[in-house]
């Protein structure tokens, strides 16, 4: 038994990959965090330039618009509640995270749903992966990310975009297969060519599932960006993992308020969304 | 020349589906061929031609392949062979591009469950095909109104669908239909999916439609009524893929084929399908211009009739003339017969079914007079002749029996 782990060593098998990538692709995960990077600044600056209160005003309008009273109340309270507690550039640089993360994953994410749901045998294949993806457990990612990227947010959004792609691949496959057959056949029936069925019709209709997707892929981004406070990633993950490195209730206390609201208020605004467009 | 032809066209489902046609011309049964290649017959050898300007319906029950058989006209399921010639041009040979070309310009499709886009609301959905053609907004914005117009969908424009009732979404399909002004409507179960009243009501709006539009329609329904209620002929699929039997609708009703059609026939209620414009009888008439006092009298003598209509130059109905208004006006010495005219008596349409006929039939003493939209007289429908025609269709072993012969039957029996 022990010779046959010893020629197929999993774990080790793993590290080999892990470690061919980093000598001979190094060009090319550099090229991914220079993007990410950019792109993650970019975002930073937009979140951070504004002052608090400005913010607070804007996401508190935007939850007005998109969710109504109560929404909008949760949130000027819950941010000011934030501010008050010292947290805000904190926030801000999870929010930014969790962003980055997501706008990657969707740039990857949609078009891989619709390719599923095109194709059996991609879906065939897809499947199987989404599964692994989701269930392992969220800090595995971290090592190969760290291995690959180095310690710092980028490696952060990386382990994150991974984390949370699955909902939003899942929900734009299944949204997409679920357009009844009749709109197909109206659709080709009128002489509609395949991309115009695709983006006059089978997206429109399948908004409401794939927006449940994208509200999944958020809160999961938001978990998975805490957890990624552990290799350097900054913002509200770093906090509280100060306050269980360092045993210190009170800032461990403050950081997890501080997520849930941060949290609530992704899930509500998104959600209005997924609804508005049922009605 | 016909517009559509169809020629020796089969569909088959399954795998390697060719293998399947020498064995149905062997005279295999549905059954046998589906244990042996695993295939299923959808259609299965049918060939004919559908006129320019008719209203052609297919009708058989589910199962029948006839959602099968509407699909294979626009191409939206393969033949597995045969021809379809639409002017003259085989579209089965024809590739994705040219089929959209088709399928944009020259036939559009209703669907049974409407087949509307949920997020787009009226007028949106009436131009999606025009839209997908590439016309300008504009343009395609003032077709789509002209389209919503012309179903009575005016004022919901701006509607989505999920805020309409069945009826009405099934106009919007109908309007998306017609917004491209394509020649032939393929209209799939259009109405199946509505409740009866609306049903009917959506039956006379095609029919009136169809008056002035004059498209080209292969409607499908597995409802016999509405076949002989809308086709100017009907195509009748049996169980096994199979036409049974083309024909107008008399034709089917008088001489079915064979026995599954007689069997299909049978329960149709004759009353509601023949028309006062069938059974109607011609009937010697006044004119107005020229006839006067005298004329009048010896046309009602010859018909031994105690009155007679009159009508105008044109054959427009003026009314009824009564033999003792005749005779006064005789020893008057005028000679205007439009001075005694009466207008107490019934008239209908041609369209009319005698069924809706007979209550009115039973009460009037005169015959009921049959016009048309410009009240141009075509003739009458008296009482007998419209129960000369209920009977025709009865079954002698079902109807009454007089109380006296009951009586002596019972009698003989118990003699014996």
């Amino acid at each position: 038994m022990n010779r046959i782990r010893e020629i197929f060593d999993i774990g080790a098998g793993f590290e080999n990959i892990i470690e061919w990538l980093t000598e001979e692709a190094d060009w090319l995960f550099d090229f991914i965090a220079l993007v990410v990077e950019g792109f993650l600044e970019g975002v930073n600056w937009l979140f951070h330039f504004p002052p608090a209160l400005v913010m607070i005003g804007l996401f508190s309008l935007l939850a007005w618009r998109v969710a109504g009273k109560g929404v909008a109340l949760f949130t000027l309270i819950g941010f000011l509640l934030i501010l008050y507690m010292g947290y805000w550039s904190e926030t801000m640089d999870t929010l930014s995270l969790v962003f980055s993360a997501v706008i990657f994953g969707l740039l990857i994410g949609l078009p891989l749903g619709i390719w599923a749901s095109r194709s059996d045998s991609a879906w065939k294949i897809m499947r199987p992966v989404l599964d692994f993806m989701q269930t392992l457990p969220a800090f595995v990612y971290l090592i190969p990310a760290v291995l690959l990227f180095k310690l710092g947010p980028v490696p952060g959004v990386i382990a994150t975009l991974i984390f949370s792609l699955p909902p939003v691949v899942r929900l734009t496959n299944l949204g997409i297969r679920q357009v009844p057959l009749e709109i197909r056949e109206a659709c080709r029936a009128f002489g509609a060519t395949p991309k115009q069925m695709l983006i006059k019709a089978e997206i429109p209709v399948a908004l409401p599932t794939i927006m449940a997707g994208v509200n999944q892929t958020i809160m999961l981004a938001l978990s998975m960006v805490v957890i990624s406070g552990m290799i350097g990633a900054g913002g509200l993950g770093n906090v509280v993992l100060k306050g269980i490195t360092q045993l210190k209730i009170d800032m461990g206390f403050e950081g997890g308020i501080c997520i849930v609201i941060l949290a609530i208020f992704l899930d509500r605004v998104t959600q209005a969304f997924t609804t508005k467009d049922k009605s | 020349m016909a517009l559509i032809e169809v020629k020796d066209l089969y569909k088959i489902f399954g795998p390697n589906p060719k293998r399947a046609i020498p064995l149905i011309k062997e005279g295999k049964s549905k059954k046998e061929i589906k244990k042996e290649t695993g295939c299923t017959i959808a259609i299965n050898d049918a060939s004919f031609e559908i006129h320019r300007k008719e209203t052609f319906v297919v009708m058989g029950l589910s199962g029948s392949g006839k959602s099968t058989f509407i699909r294979c006209l626009n191409r939206l399921i393969k033949p597995t062979a045969g021809q379809i010639l639409i002017d003259g041009v085989d579209i089965v040979k024809m590739d994705s591009e040219q089929l959209r070309e088709l399928r944009r310009y020259k036939m559009s499709m209703v669907f049974q469950h409407f087949g509307l886009l949920p997020h787009r609301n009226v007028v949106n959905n009436v131009e999606f095909g025009l839209e997908l053609g590439g016309m300008e907004k504009t343009e395609r914005r003032e077709k789509a109104m002209e389209a919503i117009k012309l179903v009575g969908l005016e004022g919901f424009e701006f509607s989505l669908p999920s805020e309409l009732s069945g009826g009405m979404q099934q106009r919007v399909g109908l309007a998306r239909a017609l917004a491209n002004d394509a020649e032939i409507l393929l209209m799939d179960e259009a109405f199946s999916a509505l409740d009866p009243l609306i049903r009917a009501q959506m039956q006379d709006e095609l029919l009136d439609l169809q008056d002035k539009m004059h498209k080209t329609i292969i409607f499908i329904t597995h409802d016999l009524d509405e076949a002989l209620k809308i086709g100017d002929r009907i195509a009748i699929l049996g169980p096994d893929g199979r036409i049974r039997q083309i024909g107008v609708p008399e034709d089917i009703l008088s001489n079915p084929a064979d026995n599954y059609v007689k069997e299909f026939v049978q329960n149709v209620d004759r009353t509601k399908t023949i028309t006062a414009g069938s059974i109607k009888q011609s009937c010697p008439v006044l004119n107005s211009s020229k006839d006067g006092p005298k004329a009048a009298l010896h046309l009602m003598e010859k018909h031994s009739k105690s009155y007679a209509y009159l009508v105008d130059s044109q054959r427009l109905l003026k009314g009824i003339i009564h033999i003792e208004d005749v005779i006064e006006l005789k020893k008057k010495k005028e000679n205007d017969l439009s001075t005694i005219v009466r207008h107490d008596f019934y008239t209908t349409t041609p369209d009319t079914a005698i069924a809706d006929l007979l209550g009115t039939a039973l009460q009037t003493k005169h015959p009921i007079v049959v016009i048309n939209e410009e009240n141009k007289f075509l003739g009458i429908v008296s009482r007998e002749m419209i129960i000369a025609e209920v009977n025709e269709g009865v079954d002698e072993s079902d109807t009454p029996t007089v109380f006296s012969e009951i009586l002596e039957e019972t009698e003989t029996l118990e003699n014996e």
